[in-house]
C-alpha cells in the first residue's frame, strides 16, 4: 500500500516554493531537493485537456521525432551555385533568413545585405539603383528555410552564390548553405561596400572551385563527426567554431593541396579557411537542418524543427504541423558589445544560426564551450546550468553530441514547445549582434533567450492539428 | 504625494522576497506606500485597497511583476523604484550565484531524486494544484502548504490521490511531521507511538510538542488542511490518514484535533473509529461532548488535554493520570493569581489576548467562555461579540492575528512579529488593561528570534502602564520544545527573567489569565456594587 510506503521509507522531498522547507528538512539529515520554479505560461484550459487526452500519443510521436533527429548523418557531398541545386531557386529569387518577411518589414542589415546581393549579382550598378529594384516586384523574396536552406545573420542567399551541398545519408535529403566570408564588412551583417563584393566575387571565382575539386577529391566528408569531436575541444558549434575549423581545415588540406595546380591560389585558399575561425558555422548550420529536416512532417509531434529570426520576426515550425510558421517578434540581443557600441545599436535577433540550438547544439551545449562564458556572465558554473535547464525542455538527449563537463551527457534535444510554455522556461540562444542600420556590421555577440509568443501560438497550432487527426 | 509605478515584464520573485523588497522601500524617506507583488488577481486587489493600482498596471500579464509606490514627490518616487531595481538585481545574483543546478521542475528533479516519495509545495494558489496533480500522476504523496486553493482543485486533487492510495496534506496545510522529518512550519518532537490527524496547523503544532515535553514521541502527524472536514470535501484526507495510522504499526495512539466537522463528516469519522483498535482521542474544539456517547473516542477538552492524555496512555496508565500534574499545577496558578491580582488598580479589569496561532486563538475563546463569559473577537461565532474594527479592542477581548485582514500582503505574524508588537504597546496604553496574553510558536519556519524582539517591546509596554501607575500581568504560552531551532528552555528562562509568566501550554496560560480576571472582577465588582448601594 502506497501509504504504508511513505512510513515504511526514509522520507526524501521534493521542495517546490520556499527554500527555507529544504533547509529545515535536511538540517534533520532528510533528502531533498530544491526546484527553482517558475510560474508556468498561462494555458488554456482547453489546450490543457487536449493535451493530457493526447499525451501518450504526443510521446509517442516525439520519440519518433528525437529518433529521426538522432539517425541524422550529416555530410558534406558537394559545391554547387545556388541556382542549379537549390530547390525552388528563381533568377530573380533572394532567399534571407527566417520567417518569410516583405521589403517593407525587413530590417537594416537585410535590406543591406540584399543591395549587395543584387549588386554582386549585376542586377544594379550602385545602391540606390539595388534598392530600387529591391523594393520593386521584380525580385522575389523567400525564407532558406523552404528551400532546404539556412543563411547566417541576414542569410541572403542569390541565384549566383555558391552553396556547400549536404546529403542526411540516413534519409537522404539535402540542404545548402553558403560560404563563410569572415569578420569584419560582410555581407551578411548587411555591408555592402566595394570590398565586400569583390570578396564575394573572389569566393565564387577562386574559393568555390578550389573546396569543390577538394570534396569531390574527398568523396564526401562527415560532418557529425566533426561536431562530436569539436565538442569535446571547447566548441558549441553556434558562437565558438575554431575546433571545429582546425578539423574541417585538417581533413580539406591535402586535397585542396592534391587538386590545386596553382600553389598560390592552394595557399590563398588555406589561409582563407585558417584565417576565419567561423568557417565551420557554414557548415554546422546546414548539418543541423539537413537532420532537422529529415524529423519533419511527423503528425502528432510538438517538436521544432526550425527555430530562426529574421531581424523583424521570430519564428518557428514545428514537426507537427507541416509548414506552418508561428511567429513573434524578434528580440534585442542583451549581449557584450564592441567598443564604441550600445544596446541602442542593437538590430533586433537576425540569422537562421538558431538552427544550431534546434538541434542541441550553440546555446543548448554552452557548457561544452567554457571558452565563451564571458556571454553568459564569466562563470563556468553558469554555462553548466544554462545546458543543464535546456533538458527541462527538450525531449531526449544526443547520442553522439556529448558535453564533457556533464559527464558526456548528450546536449539536450529536440525542443518540445508544450514543455516551453508549461515550465515557462524560453531556449536559450547564443548570437552574434548586427548592427541596426545597413553597413557597418557586428557590433557585438552574446545570448538571448527565444520570444514566449511564437511558443504559444505553436502551441495552439499544434493542439488544433491534434483535433483534426 | 504621488504615486508611480511600472510593471517588469516577465520577472518572476517568490512572495517572501518581494515582501522583504517593499518592506525596505517601505522604510525610505519620503516614501508613504510601496508595493512589489506579482499581478495576480489577489495582489491586484490589495493594490487597488492601498490606492496603488494604477492604470499603467491595466495590461499587465499574470507573469509580471508590479512595482508601485507612492512617494512625497516624484523624484523620492523615481528613486525608490531604481532600488527596487537595485535590490530585485542583487537577488537574482544570489540566486545565480548559487553553486549548483536547480532543477526547474519536478521531472527534473526527480532525475536527481528517484525515490522522492513526497512532494512540499508552496507556491501560490493558483499554481499549486497543477504541480500537485503532476506530483500525484506520478504516484508522490502531497503536502501544500499554499492557500488559495480553490475548493474544486482541493476535491479534484483528493478525490484523485484517494483513488491512488496518496495523501494530500493540505491546502493550506502548515505543518506536518511524516518519518520524523518536520514539514514547513513543525516542531522537532521526540519520535513515539502516537499519531495525529490535524484539520489544524497550530493545533497540530501544540499537541505534538506538549507530547514531546512530556516524554512521550510521534510516529507521524498529518495535516489536512481546514477545509478537509467541511461538508463539501467531506474529510476525504482526514479518513484517510486515519486509516494510515490504523495501519501504521509504529502508531499505538492515536489524536484527532479540528475545529468541529461538518455533521456528515462527524458520522463518518465516528463510524470510521469504530474500525480502529487503537485509542482515539479527540478534540474537536468547540464541540459538544454529548455527540460522543455511544462512541469509543476519548474526548479532550483542550489541545493539551488530549496531549496529555496519549502519553498517559503511552505510558500503560489511566487515562485520567494526567489530571494529577494539572491539579498541581492548579496550586501554582492560584499563587500567580494572587500576587497578580494584588498590583492591579480599580480601573484594570480586562486580558487582551493576541494571537498568532489560529487554533490557539479559538481555544482560547472557549476556554474564556467558561471562565470569564463571552470574549470580543475578530473569530467569533457569536455576532454580538464580533469585532467591527479588528484593531480596536472592547472590553475582553482575544485576536487572531493570523486572520487574513491581518496577512493580507505580509509574513505570518509568526513569522513578522511587527503587527503584534505594535499592538501589545498599543493595548497597553489603555487603562483597562489588566493582563496581557501572547503565544509564542517555535519550531521551523517561526521566527528564529522571539524573546529577543518580545522582550524590548513588553518592558516598553510595562513602562507605558506604570507612567500612570499600573502594572499589566503578561502571559504566555510556548508551543515548542527544547530541540527546536528557538530552543523552549531558553526562550522560557529569558521571559521568566523579564517578569513574563511563561506556562507549558496554551489552556495553561488561558487558564491562568482568566483566573486572574476573574479575581479582579470580584474584588473590584463587589466594591463597586458595595458603592452601588450607598
Amino acid at each position: 500500500m502506497a501509504k504504508n510506503n511513505l512510513f515504511d521509507k526514509d522520507l526524501k522531498v521534493i521542495n517546490i516554493g520556499l527554500s527555507s522547507f529544504k533547509d529545515s528538512i535536511e538540517e534533520v539529515n532528510a533528502d531533498a531537493v530544491q526546484v527553482d520554479w517558475k510560474p508556468p505560461a498561462q494555458m488554456d484550459e482547453k489546450i490543457l485537456q487536449i493535451l493530457s487526452k493526447n499525451e501518450s500519443y504526443i510521446q509517442k510521436q516525439n520519440k519518433k521525432c528525437l529518433d529521426t533527429i538522432l539517425n541524422g548523418a550529416p555530410f558534406l557531398i558537394d559545391l554547387e551555385r545556388a541556382i542549379d541545386v537549390i530547390p525552388g531557386m528563381k533568377k530573380n529569387m533572394i532567399l534571407h533568413a527566417g520567417p518569410p518577411v516583405t521589403w517593407n518589414r525587413m530590417c537594416g542589415p537585410m535590406r543591406g545585405a540584399i543591395i549587395g546581393a543584387l549588386m554582386y549579382e549585376g542586377m544594379a550598378v550602385n545602391p540606390e539603383e539595388a534598392e530600387k529594384i529591391a523594393a520593386s516586384d521584380k525580385i522575389e523574396y523567400s525564407p532558406c528555410h523552404e528551400h532546404s536552406t539556412v543563411g547566417p545573420m541576414a542569410g541572403i542567399v542569390s541565384p549566383s552564390m555558391p552553396v556547400f551541398v549536404l546529403k542526411n545519408e540516413e534519409y537522404g535529403n539535402q540542404a545548402y548553405c553558403t560560404l563563410n566570408e569572415g569578420l569584419g564588412k560582410v555581407l551578411r551583417y548587411g555591408a555592402f561596400s566595394k570590398e565586400v563584393i569583390e570578396k564575394l566575387r573572389w569566393m565564387e571565382s577562386v574559393l568555390y572551385p578550389a573546396l569543390k575539386r577538394a570534396v569531390n577529391e574527398l568523396g564526401k566528408i562527415d560532418l557529425k563527426n566533426i561536431i562530436a569531436q569539436a565538442l569535446h575541444m571547447g566548441d558549441e558549434v553556434h558562437n565558438r567554431n575554431r575546433a571545429a575549423t582546425s578539423l574541417f581545415y585538417r581533413h580539406i588540406a591535402p586535397a585542396i593541396i592534391k587538386t590545386t595546380q596553382d600553389t598560390e591560389i592552394a595557399v590563398k585558399v588555406l589561409e582563407f579557411i585558417n584565417g576565419n575561425d567561423h568557417f565551420f558555422l557554414n557548415l554546422s548550420m546546414p548539418a543541423c537542418k539537413v537532420t532537422l529536416d529529415a524529423a519533419r512532417n511527423i503528425k502528432g509531434s510538438s517538436v521544432v524543427v526550425a527555430m530562426t529570426r529574421n531581424g523583424t520576426d521570430f519564428g518557428l515550425q514545428l514537426s507537427g504541423t507541416d509548414d506552418q510558421w508561428f511567429v513573434g517578434q524578434a528580440p534585442i540581443p542583451d549581449a557584450l558589445f564592441f567598443p564604441g557600441y550600445t544596446k541602442d545599436d542593437a538590430n533586433r535577433d537576425i540569422g537562421d544560426s538558431s538552427i544550431t540550438e534546434t538541434n542541441g547544439l550553440g546555446g543548448f551545449a554552452i557548457a561544452a564551450s567554457p571558452a565563451i562564458v564571458q556571454f553568459v556572465g564569466g562563470a563556468a558554473q553558469d554555462a553548466l546550468n544554462y545546458t543543464q535547464e535546456m533538458y527541462e525542455i527538450t525531449v531526449g538527449e544526443n547520442n553522439i553530441y556529448q558535453i564533457p563537463s556533464l559527464n558526456f551527457r548528450g546536449s539536450p534535444t529536440g525542443i518540445d514547445i508544450v514543455k516551453v510554455v508549461e515550465k515557462g522556461i524560453l531556449p536559450f540562444i547564443d548570437t552574434g549582434v548586427a548592427h541596426k542600420d545597413a553597413g557597418v556590421g557586428q557590433v557585438g555577440a552574446g545570448v538571448l533567450s527565444a520570444p514566449m509568443e511564437p511558443f504559444i501560438k505553436a502551441l495552439q497550432g499544434f493542439v488544433e492539428s491534434i483535433e483534426k487527426k | 504625494m504621488v504615486v508611480k509605478g511600472k510593471i517588469k515584464r516577465g520577472e518572476y520573485f517568490d512572495s517572501v522576497t518581494l515582501m522583504i523588497v517593499a518592506q525596505k522601500i517601505n522604510e525610505f524617506e519620503g516614501i508613504a506606500d510601496a508595493a512589489v507583488v506579482m499581478n495576480t488577481a489577489e495582489n491586484r486587489s490589495i493594490l487597488e485597497s492601498s490606492e496603488l493600482l494604477i492604470s499603467e498596471f491595466d495590461d499587465a500579464k499574470a507573469s509580471d511583476l508590479l512595482i508601485c509606490v507612492n512617494a512625497e514627490n516624484d523624484e523620492i518616487a523615481e528613486k525608490a523604484m531604481l532600488q527596487v531595481d537595485e535590490i530585485l538585481e542583487n537577488v537574482r545574483h544570489e540566486i545565480s550565484d548559487t553553486e549548483d543546478f536547480l532543477p526547474k521542475s519536478l521531472d527534473t528533479a526527480l532525475k536527481s531524486l528517484p525515490d522522492a516519495n513526497l512532494v512540499l509545495i508552496s507556491v501560490a494558489g493558483k499554481y499549486a494544484a497543477q504541480e500537485a496533480m503532476k506530483a500525484l500522476k506520478k504516484g508522490l504523496h502531497v503536502m501544500i502548504f499554499s492557500d488559495n486553493v480553490s475548493l474544486e482543485d482541493e476535491i479534484r486533487l483528493k478525490k484523485y490521490a484517494q483513488k491512488k492510495d496518496l495523501l494530500v496534506m493540505g491546502p493550506d496545510c502548515g505543518t506536518a511531521i511524516i518519518n520524523g522529518v518536520p514539514l514547513a512550519f513543525a516542531n522537532v518532537v521526540n519520535r513515539g507511538n502516537i499519531g495525529i490527524v490535524a484539520a489544524s496547523g497550530t493545533g497540530l503544532q501544540e499537541i505534538s510538542s506538549v507530547i514531546s515535553n512530556n516524554g512521550a514521541g510521534i510516529s507521524q502527524a498529518i495535516g489536512t488542511g481546514g477545509r478537509d472536514v467541511k461538508k463539501e470535501v467531506g474529510g476525504i484526507m482526514f479518513l484517510a490518514a486515519l486509516e494510515a495510522l490504523n495501519r501504521d504499526k509504529n502508531t499505538e495512539i492515536i489524536v484527532l484535533v479540528s475545529k468541529p466537522p461538518a455533521k456528515e463528516v462527524l458520522k463518518k469519522i465516528l463510524n470510521k473509529v469504530e474500525n480502529i483498535n487503537k485509542p482515539v482521542i479527540a478534540m474537536f474544539l468547540g464541540i459538544d461532548e454529548g455527540i460522543y456517547k455511544d462512541s469509543d473516542i476519548i474526548p479532550a477538552k483542550t489541545l493539551e488535554e488530549a496531549a496529555l492524555i496519549a502519553v498517559s496512555l503511552t505510558q500503560e496508565k489511566d487515562k485520567y493520570s494526567f489530571q494529577d500534574i494539572l491539579e498541581k499545577r492548579k496550586k501554582r496558578i492560584q499563587e500567580i493569581v494572587q500576587k497578580e491580582a494584588k498590583t492591579k488598580t480599580s480601573t484594570q479589569k480586562y486580558l487582551r489576548g493576541l494571537f498568532c496561532g489560529g487554533t490557539l486563538c479559538e481555544e482560547a475563546l472557549i476556554i474564556f467562555q467558561d471562565k470569564i463569559g463571552d470574549v470580543y473577537s475578530n473569530m467569533s461565532s457569536k455576532e454580538k461579540y464580533q469585532l467591527n474594527d479588528p484593531l480596536q479592542s472592547i472590553k475582553n477581548t482575544v485576536i487572531d492575528m493570523g486572520a487574513d485582514e491581518f496577512t493580507v500582503g505580509r509574513p505570518h505574524p509568526m513569522i513578522d512579529y511587527s503587527l503584534r508588537n505594535r499592538r501589545i504597546l498599543k493595548e497597553a496604553e489603555d487603562p483597562e488593561v489588566a493582563v496581557i496574553l501572547i503565544d509564542v510558536v517555535l519550531g521551523y519556519g517561526s521566527n528564529m528570534e522571539p524573546a529577543t524582539e518580545l522582550i524590548p517591546v513588553i518592558k516598553q509596554a510595562s513602562k507605558t502602564a506604570e507612567k500612570t501607575g499600573r502594572d499589566i500581568s503578561f502571559v504566555c504560552s510556548i508551543t515548542g520544545t527544547d530541540h527546536d531551532p528557538q530552543n523552549k528552555k531558553d526562550v522560557e528562562k529569558r521571559f521568566h527573567a523579564t517578569g513574563v509568566h511563561v506556562m507549558e501550554s496554551n489552556a495553561a496560560a488561558c487558564g491562568l489569565s482568566g483566573l486572574i480576571i476573574k479575581m479582579l472582577s470580584e474584588k473590584f465588582g463587589k466594591k463597586e456594587n458595595r458603592h452601588g448601594k450607598k
